[in-house]
Order: C-alpha cells, then structure tokens, then sequence
C-alpha cells in the first residue's frame, strides 16, 4: 500500500482494482472455500438484522463488510483449547473468524435471540459477544479495548510453553485512543520479553459516528507499533487475498521469532454501527464480498447459478434456525445466580 | 515472630513452590526492591512490571484465562481506580460466560492510613471492593492470618482482592507460622535482602507448612457479652486494645475479626449479635455507602427484634482525601477514643 495515498482513499481504490494474476496467488479451492465462508458470514449477519428489526432481539451488533479480513484470520488460527494453541481475544465484529472456524451459523441466532441454549453467555450478553473456550475464543466485551490488555496474559503464558502458539487481538481503529491500546504495544514489545501476538487493528474510518479523520495525528495506526519496535503494515482489508497472505506472513514471523507483529487492516462497515444507528446497508462502502466474487465469477471460478444456489442454502439455514431458536426457551429467572462464583457457591448473600 | 510482609512473602514463596504460582508481578515487585514493603523479595518468580495498573490487571486476567496461577501487585490502592472496570470484567467474566471461563488470580495491595501518607496512600479500597461482584475480598489483622488468608486466596478458583492494611506490614504476630523459626533474627537473616548490593543475595527458605484460614470465616478475638464490635485489618487491633482497657471497667465487649469482607461470616456476626443485642462496625473507608452499612442494613432486618440498641457504623470521614497533618488524618480516619466513645453510648442506650 503507497503510503501517500490517504487512508480512507486507499481502502476504497485497491479494492476495486481486478486482476486475474491476483487470483492467482492463492489455490483455487482455498479462494471458493473463503468466498463461501464469506457468503455464510454475511448471511448470517444479515440474517441478524431481520431477527432485531422482527423484533425477535433487543440489539444487533456485529461485522458485515469484514468478512475479507475475518475469515482469512479465522481459517488461520492454529484452533484447540489452552496454551499450546491459539488465543482469540475477538471484539464485536468478527462473526466472519468464527464462521471460518467453524461456528455453526444457530450458535450465533441463539447468542442474538438471548435463549437458555445460547452456547456463548446462556442468553446474558448481545450478539456477537462470543465465548468459546474449545478454541480459546475468551468471551468478547463490550468495553472498548480492554481486549488487548488482557491478551498479553495469554501471550505471556504461551511464550512460557513455548509450542509457537501465539495470541491474536482484534478491535476497531477509534479504541486506539483508550490507554489500552498503548498499554498493549508497550508490554508486548519490552525488550527479551517480546509477546507472540498478532496485534490488528479494523480500520473501518468510523466510531460511531465519529470520523477517523480529525481524531487522528498519525498518518497509520500501524505506525505506532514501529516505535516499538513491532514490525508492522497496513493492508487492504477489503481484499482476502491481501488479507490472507498478508495474516500467512506474520503469522509465520511470530510462530518463528516468537515477536508481536501488527496489521491494520483498512476495510469496510456495510451496515452502520449497530442496531441504534438504523443497520441499514451503506452503498457508498465497499462490498468486499461483492468485489471478490465478481472477480470469482469473471475468471470462471465459479458461476452464476453455483453462487445462486450458494447463497440460497445459506439464508435456508439461517431462516430454519430462527425459526427454531424461536421455540427455545430463554433462560430461567433464578438462573442470574448461576456463575457468580465457582461451583455456585456463596452467590446470594441472603444465604450466607 | 514474623511480621506481615514476611508473611505474605513466605506464603508467595509457598505458593511458587506448592501451589503453582509462575508469575508474581507489578511495579517494583521483583528485585531488587522486592516490593515498596519488602513483601515479594527473594520470590524466584516475582518480577518487574512497567509501570501501568492497567496492563497489570490486564496481563493477570489473560493468564488466569489460560489456566495458570499468578499474584498481581498494585503498588498502593489509592492506584487501583483506574483498573476499576478491569475488576468489573474480572469479576463477570465467569458468570458473562455462562460458567466456561473462570479467573482464578490474586491481585494483592496495601490499603488504609496510619502511616501519614497523605491524599495518595492513605486510601481504603474494602468500600469499593465490597460492590466488584464475582470477587472474594479479605484482609488480615495479623500474620498468621495473612499467610493462611494468601494461601487459600491462591487456592481459590475466582478472583481475590487481598488487602494489606499498610500500618501492619512491620507489625508481628503472637503465632508462629508453621515452619517458621522461632527467633525473629533468625528469620530476618533467611529471608530479609540485605541493605546495598544484593545481586549475589539469595534467601534461605524455611521449611514452611502449609495452612490455610477458609475464605469467609471470621475469628472471634475477644469473648464478650454486652456489645459486638465488628472489625478487621488495622483497626481490628484498636477494637482489641479497647476490649481490653473497658474489661477493667467490667464492660464485656465481643469483638470479631472478619477477615473476609466478602463473602462474609453472617453466622458469626449474627450468634454473636443474638448474644449481646447491640453491635458497632468499625472500618475505616468512607462513611456513606460504606460495607458496614450493609451489615448494619442486614443486623436491622433479621435480627430487629432482638436488638437493645440501633446498631452503629463507625468508619472514615465522607471528605475527598486524608490529610497529611496529624490533625488531618486522625480527624479522618476512625481512632481509638472514638472506638471507645461509640461503645460507651450504644452501651447507654436503653432499648
Ligand atoms: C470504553 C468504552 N467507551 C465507549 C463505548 C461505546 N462504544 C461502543 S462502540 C464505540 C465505537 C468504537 O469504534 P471503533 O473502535 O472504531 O470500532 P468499530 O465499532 O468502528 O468497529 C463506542 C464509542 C464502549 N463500548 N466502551
């Protein structure tokens, strides 16, 4: 990426640029297995937004328009439980990571729909607040950044293990102003304690409704992990081929030297922030999705009626699983005692 | 006898070796300072954190998630409000995550006054502490205390906010802990860095024992008939202290040593209250929406009936801060002839 090109301008020109020789860069099978795993991210998301304007969720937040960066990182992810895998300390829009790691598209109705079955948080939580500790998935929060803080501990015990697993940090370009962010860059980059991270940052240019542009004095966030000593780039996030190359690259860096490295990566937010911003689609943005299965299709990878049918099989699945998560029941009052402490014990203090 | 910072650093050192601790840290934690109270010195593996309560909470909280114990040091309490929302989340996360994550970690630091530290090391954090939900908090009056409150805070599967009232870290205890030499001196030459160079230094451990005081039990330290005093840390030693004075005036005062401030011995307080009708709770946070109000709160609802006198909370000025002048702190914070004062006229009250 030139760096003299602004941010935002950027994001919007490299995306649009086709070219065969691009595809070429990466397996055939690879590129039709994220172009579906892209779709079902989407759908599904979308698929959300009807449940919250049905009626059937109080709030919707999540990551359409991410899905070129998401899935990439989540087909990557060195996947199982504890410190000899890798750790996902996610924010609120990476339902394309978990899709790509195989999260079935009900987990994610059931988490919006708040129901007892709710594999994530039992019904507590908003959607996209996922928890999944078979992938070491720690339970997403609402509060902006305070992921990256956390993430250094994961790190830290990984090094320990020293089985090139490594720590993966995900959140949006305004939280780089919260103390965290930099908290995050100074313990992952102390000098012989250097942390096997992946530090991102999903420049989508907006905080609500704030713009990136008068909030901000560097010319890339990644910049700042350079004065750290964090080797670091801006990609394209808009591009899964970019994106899944640019994640192969540093991933390999951190497994091998056990150093952080950081990727900004410049993408779109398809359909607003939330649920209180309307969630309407933004046609002014880039469609990632849009982009990279016309480039799918020109190049005879995939055709009409397949990519038809592709689309189809998912809104089917995501139709039939609204409608039964409908039935589930939500979880039961005296349940808000549950998980207070361990093993249930003391949580009342009536019962003390 | 050991004092309180040998204790705690005896019980992390137990910790490393017994009970899995890999990482003691914070600011100034590892050598060669050992702590601003001495309390991690010798640890093998305390080490030094940047200086940021923040990414301290942070880190602590990623290494409980991936199942490994550690104690986290926050240098003074009057630095921990700006990791409020940290021990929010600490405190959630097993209950947001429906039971599938848990925090098992242990965050230690020095609370109260009495040491003239002015506006920013004076402050008592069990008032704050008491409203972190998930979070067991206790604080020891004493060293054997200490060490068996920090054993079974590292044992324990949720987190723990374990205060150490700062006026006690040099104060000695009346019990040996288990496998600690008899002679203070003796202790002092294991396990005390010396002063000037200590690269080459290294402690000698004793052979310690483990013992552990259970999370939520209280410790009646002085029998007693006509008024229950409730208290802990240090002002547990001026309840004590003025037992004992009003035992030569043939006043029976029941003091108990709560050691855990939550979750708390509600079947102590309640006997003992049932016995004498008429309780003072005694700390030394801020007076409004104070944790001894609560009890207070809870005495009148189920015990109402069986009170002689309304029960009091004696504890800090509602003002921003402690002062450093004499005058100041001990305006502020509770003292003894106060302690007296407030058990002398719930004693009068005639029901
Ligand atoms: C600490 C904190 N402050 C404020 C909020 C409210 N809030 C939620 S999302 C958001 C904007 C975040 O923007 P950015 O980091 O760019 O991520 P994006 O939502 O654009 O992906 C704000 C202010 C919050 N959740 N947490």
């Amino acid at each position: 990426m030139s760096k003299k090109t602004t941010a935002k301008s950027t994001s919007k020109t490299l995306s649009t640029k086709s070219s065969s020789a691009e595809l070429k860069k990466l397996p055939k099978e690879l590129l039709i297995q994220m172009h579906s795993l892209m779709v079902k991210s989407r759908v599904l998301e979308e698929r959300l937004i009807k449940i919250y304007k049905a009626g059937d969720a109080f709030f919707w937040i999540g990551g359409p328009g991410e899905e070129a960066f998401g899935v990439p990182l989540g087909l990557q992810v060195k996947k199982g439980q504890g410190p000899e895998y890798d750790y996902l300390h996610l924010h609120y829009r990476c339902t394309p990571t978990l899709i790509a790691m195989g999260m079935p598209m009900i987990d994610s109705i059931r988490l919006i729909m708040n129901r007892a079955t709710d594999p994530s948080t039992g019904g507590r939580n908003f959607s996209n607040h996922y928890c999944y500790p078979k992938w070491n998935v720690v339970p997403v929060s609402s509060p902006i950044e305070v992921q990256y803080i956390q993430a250094l501990g994961t790190a830290h015990v990984q090094k320990r293990h020293n089985k090139k697993a490594l720590t993966i940090v995900t959140g949006g370009d305004a939280g780089t102003a919260e103390g965290d962010f930099a908290s995050c860059l100074v313990w992952a980059s102390r000098k012989g304690h250097e942390l096997p991270m992946l530090i991102t940052v999903q420049n989508n240019f907006w905080g609500i409704s704030t713009s990136y542009h008068g909030q901000h004095g560097e010319t890339f966030i990644a910049d700042r992990a350079k004065a750290f000593n964090i080797r670091s780039r801006v990609i394209n996030g808009n591009d899964p081929i970019e994106s899944y190359i640019a994640i192969q690259e540093e991933m390999d860096y951190i497994r091998k030297t056990g150093k952080p490295s950081f990727i900004e990566a410049q993408l779109s937010r398809l359909y607003g922030h939330s649920s209180a911003s309307g969630a309407n689609l933004n046609t002014q943005e880039v469609d990632c999705l849009k982009e990279f299965e016309a480039k799918l299709l020109k190049a005879g990878y995939l055709k009409e009626k397949e990519v038809q049918e592709l689309w189809q099989s998912y809104e089917q699945e995501g139709f039939e699983a609204q409608q039964l998560v409908r039935s589930e029941a939500g979880p039961a009052a005296e349940t808000i005692w549950d998980h207070v402490f361990v093993n249930n014990e003391n949580a009342d203090w009536r019962k003390f | 006898m050991a004092n309180m910072a040998q204790a705690i650093r005896m019980a992390l050192h137990y910790g490393e070796e017994n009970l899995g601790v890999k990482d003691i840290f914070g600011e100034d934690v590892g050598a060669p300072l050992g702590g601003a109270f001495t309390a991690t010195q010798g640890l093998k593996t305390a080490w030094n954190s940047p200086l940021d309560e923040r990414g301290i909470i942070g880190m602590a909280m990623g290494i409980a998630m991936a199942g490994e114990r550690c104690v986290a040091e926050i240098q003074f309490a009057d630095y921990i409000f700006n990791t409020i929302d940290l021990l929010k989340i600490a405190g959630n996360t097993h209950w947001v995550s429906n039971g599938q994550y848990s925090m098992p970690l242990v965050v230690i630091t020095p609370v109260g006054a009495g040491i003239r530290g002015s506006v920013y090391h004076s402050h008592s954090f069990d008032a704050w502490a008491s409203r972190l939900q998930g979070w067991k908090v206790v604080m020891p009056s004493n060293a054997l205390d200490c060490y068996g409150l920090l054993l079974s805070a590292i044992e324990d599967p949720n987190p723990i906010l374990f205060l150490q009232p700062k006026a006690l870290m040099r104060s000695r205890g009346e019990e040996l802990i288990p496998g600690e030499p008899e002679s203070e001196k003796e202790l002092k030459a294991m396990i005390d860095a010396p002063i000037g160079d200590r690269s080459k230094w290294k402690p000698k451990w004793p052979k310690l024992e483990k013992y552990t005081v259970p999370i939520g039990k209280g410790k009646i330290t002085r029998q007693g008939d006509q008024i229950t005093v409730v208290s802990c840390g240090r002002h547990l030693l001026l309840c004590n202290e003025v037992a004992d004075a009003l035992k030569q005036e043939g006043i029976s005062v029941e003091v108990i040593d709560l050691r855990s401030i939550y979750p708390y011995d509600w079947a102590m307080i309640k006997s003992s209250v049932q016995k004498t009708g008429r309780v003072l709770f005694v700390n030394e946070d801020t007076e409004v929406t104070n944790f001894g109000e609560h009890l207070a709160y809870r005495v009148t609802q189920e015990l109402f009936y069986q009170l002689l006198a309304r029960p009091r909370v004696l504890a800090g000025k509602n003002v921003p801060g402690i002062g450093l002048h004499p005058n100041l702190e001990d305006a502020t914070v509770p003292q003894k002839h106060e302690i007296e004062r407030d058990i002398r006229e719930i004693l009068a009250e005639v029901p």
